[in-house]
């Protein structure tokens, strides 16, 4: 599991790497009768296989300056390189196909069912049907979704979560080195929305793409990027380092104050889940017969157990006591078991652990198996820790 | 540990599939179709059993009634090819880029077009175009081009700016876009302004007769002229009853392309 824990916050680390690097040179944008340009010869550079969040507030370009990389917006000045590639003269369609785009609420067209819509662009590629229909469902199974049940459904027979993961496999389809995402999270609630970003964390450490994740919310910019860009009116870079680094020493007084009073607890957003010490439960296949069950976990002294299905994943989370009324580890999936990746932050852990008002989470690793648990007195020790070193 | 588990089975997160309302629709569209073959069938016993005059039984004989239908009707079609050629492409045009300024002009002569008075319309054209078929087609393609044009525009308008850019954004050439994402979620609204210049054609084609264009304006014409009421009446019944069906074949057709997923 050991891949899995690297530190977001450490760009040097090791994994697959399929994106390029970003440049951009001087990029400008004026638009038509405003007196302010509403992106100032920005210069930035962004690394291959990369997240590079955008933040900053409302209305300072970070749209605009996303747009420019896949010319949704044309720039009024300046270049952009893809790789070694000058891009900023090429055919919009063409460089487009090349260039994942996520936008709110997934951006699906509703009369499309979900297969059609994540074989868009393999189709402008010319894909044979065979190939096009495998990549649908390899993608599908990517984003979490059973390809049997979603492929040939609508969008709006999906939740919002679900039309999100479909907008991300879209724009995954033809595998392009460079991801576009602009507010993609910003109209799902809190808990899907956490889960959603796990999803994206555990994606991106199997692809490595080259991500630009525009956002207002900096708990967020801090939990998925590798490096965040503080942005400030004409999208003046004001600081872009990592997520430790904007932290620990803001630039300027501006970015102190966008990242808020509450930046010690902040650190609960830079300390990942499997970054702590996870307790590891006793679990349960659903159907084993309960009194093995009950004995091993008696002879651990734990007073819970962790049901799961046939690949290891959790459904269930009962206490012994209830299992010794039954003959078998029932299968039945609760549907407020909270959860969350070993690559969540301590903040989401103690967010869905409000939402289910329980006493712990539940902790899934690699193909969403139980990693460990943690439980709510662990979240609280890292706030005492963290709480200690900022004082002294 | 704190942990509190609930086992007891909650309802899973499903969305229901689609088509529940789809019969619901169909049930609705039953109703009319029963209506018009019930007073067809009435007209037809009444017109096979009544005793008329030499001047009623003249332009009301099965020939001549089914001429003057099939005049009607060509009327009609041909003037609703034309609407939709012109129509359509004008409402698509009118919502492009640099053609959208002209859009408030366009409208306002569609506009004038549909609230100037019909049979003026008629005079106006044929004094101009000559009496006949052809001057009878445009003067009813003006009158009834707006609802097709102002839907074309409503529908194209009404469609989601970020599904546009979402096309856009992942490649999709401004015809494509326009092709397989506007068009096919304009279906409903531009095809529902079909149907009402269909409607409107089919009423206003009456008014042809007054120019020479033939149609079964000439029964009701007849029927005043002559003072005679059986003439005028039929008139009415039957273009009521074109009217009805026309309006039926519409709302089925707009059922069945409605586009799955909306
Ligand atoms: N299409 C447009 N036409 C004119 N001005 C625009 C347009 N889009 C954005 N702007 C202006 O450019 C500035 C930056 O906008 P935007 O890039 O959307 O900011 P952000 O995404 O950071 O909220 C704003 O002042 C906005 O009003
Ligand atoms: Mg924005």
């Amino acid at each position: 599991m050991s891949e899995t824990l690297t530190h977001a916050g450490d760009p040097a680390h090791d994994r697959t790497v399929s994106g390029v690097a970003i440049r951009l040179e001087g990029v400008t944008k004026r638009y038509p009768g405003q007196s302010e340009p509403a992106v100032d010869a920005v210069d930035l550079e962004i690394a291959a296989g990369e997240t590079v969040m955008f933040v900053g507030p409302s209305g300072c370009g970070k749209t605009t300056l996303l747009k420019m990389l896949n010319r949704l917006i044309e720039p009024s000045g300046g270049k952009i390189f893809l790789g070694d590639e000058d891009v900023t003269g090429q055919d919009p369609d063409q460089l487009r196909r090349r260039i994942g785009y996520v936008i709110q609420a997934g951006g699906l067209f509703p009369h499309m069912t979900v297969g059609t819509n994540i074989g868009l662009v393999p189709g402008m590629l010319k894909w044979d049907r065979k190939r096009i229909a495998e990549r649908i469902d390899e993608l599908l199974d990517l984003v979490g979704l059973d390809p049997e049940v979603y492929r040939d459904r609508f969008p709006k027979e999906l939740s919002g979560g679900q039309q999100q993961r479909v907008g991300v496999a879209r724009a995954l389809a033809a595998d392009p080195p460079v991801l576009l995402m602009d507010e993609p999270f910003g109209a799902v609630d809190p808990i899907t929305r956490q889960r959603l970003q796990d999803e994206l964390l555990r994606i991106q450490e199997e692809l490595g793409k080259t991500i630009v994740f525009v956002t207002h919310d900096f708990d967020e910019a801090v939990k998925l990027g590798d490096r965040i860009v503080v942005f400030d009116v004409g999208a003046r870079v004001v600081q872009y380092d990592t997520p430790e680094a904007i932290l620990a020493e803001p630039a300027e007084d501006y970015v102190a104050d966008f990242v808020g009073a509450g930046a010690t607890l902040k650190q609960l957003t830079l300390t990942r889940v499997g970054d702590t010490g996870l307790h590891t439960p006793v679990t349960a296949a659903a159907g084993e017969d309960s009194a093995a069950v009950v004995t091993r976990a008696t002879a651990a002294g734990e007073q819970y157990v962790v049901v799961t299905d046939g690949r290891g994943r959790p459904i269930s989370w009962p206490s012994v006591a209830e299992l010794t009324r039954t003959t078998t580890v029932p299968a039945t999936r609760d549907e407020r078991l909270p959860v969350v990746g070993l690559r969540s932050t301590l903040n989401d852990a103690l967010d869905t652990m409000l939402a289910a008002s329980q006493g712990g989470v539940v902790v899934t690793g690699r193909r969403d198996a139980v990693a460990g648990v943690l439980v709510v007195e662990q979240v609280m020790a890292a706030i005492q820790s963290t709480r200690g070193e900022t004082r002294g | 540990m704190t942990a509190a588990v609930d086992l007891a089975v909650t309802a899973p997160e499903t969305v229901e599939p689609g088509g529940r309302r789809d019969g619901v629709a169909w049930r609705g569209l039953l109703v009319q179709p029963a209506l018009i073959v019930v007073v067809a069938v009435a007209f037809v016993v009444w017109r096979s059993t009544a005793t008329l005059t030499d001047a009623e039984a003249r332009p009301l004989g099965w020939s001549a009634l089914g001429g003057s239908i099939l005049d009607h009707l060509q009327l009609v079609a041909v003037a609703a090819v034309v609407v939709l050629a012109v129509g359509i492409p004008l409402g698509v045009l009118l919502t492009r880029g640099p053609f959208r300024r002209a859009s408030p002009l366009v409208l306002g002569v569609a506009n004038t077009g549909q609230a100037a008075p019909a049979i003026g319309l008629f005079v106006l054209l044929a004094t101009w175009l000559g009496f006949g078929f052809g001057s009878a087609v445009v003067a009813l393609v003006l009158y009834s081009v707006l609802p097709v044009l102002r839907n074309t525009m409503v529908g194209l308008q009404g469609v989601d700016a970020r599904l546009v850019e979402a096309g856009r954004g992942m490649g999709m050439s401004a015809l494509a876009v326009l092709l397989r994402v506007e068009l096919p979620l304009a279906v409903p609204v531009v095809l529902s302004g079909v149907r009402t210049a269909l409607v409107l054609l089919v009423g206003t084609a009456t008014l042809a007769t007054f120019i020479d264009g033939g149609g079964l304006g000439l029964l009701i014409t007849t029927g005043i002229n002559l003072n005679l009421d059986t003439l005028l009446y039929s008139g009415a019944l039957l273009v009521a009853l074109l009217a009805l069906a026309v309006d039926w074949v519409g709302r089925v057709v707009e059922t069945l392309a409605r586009p799955k997923g909306l």
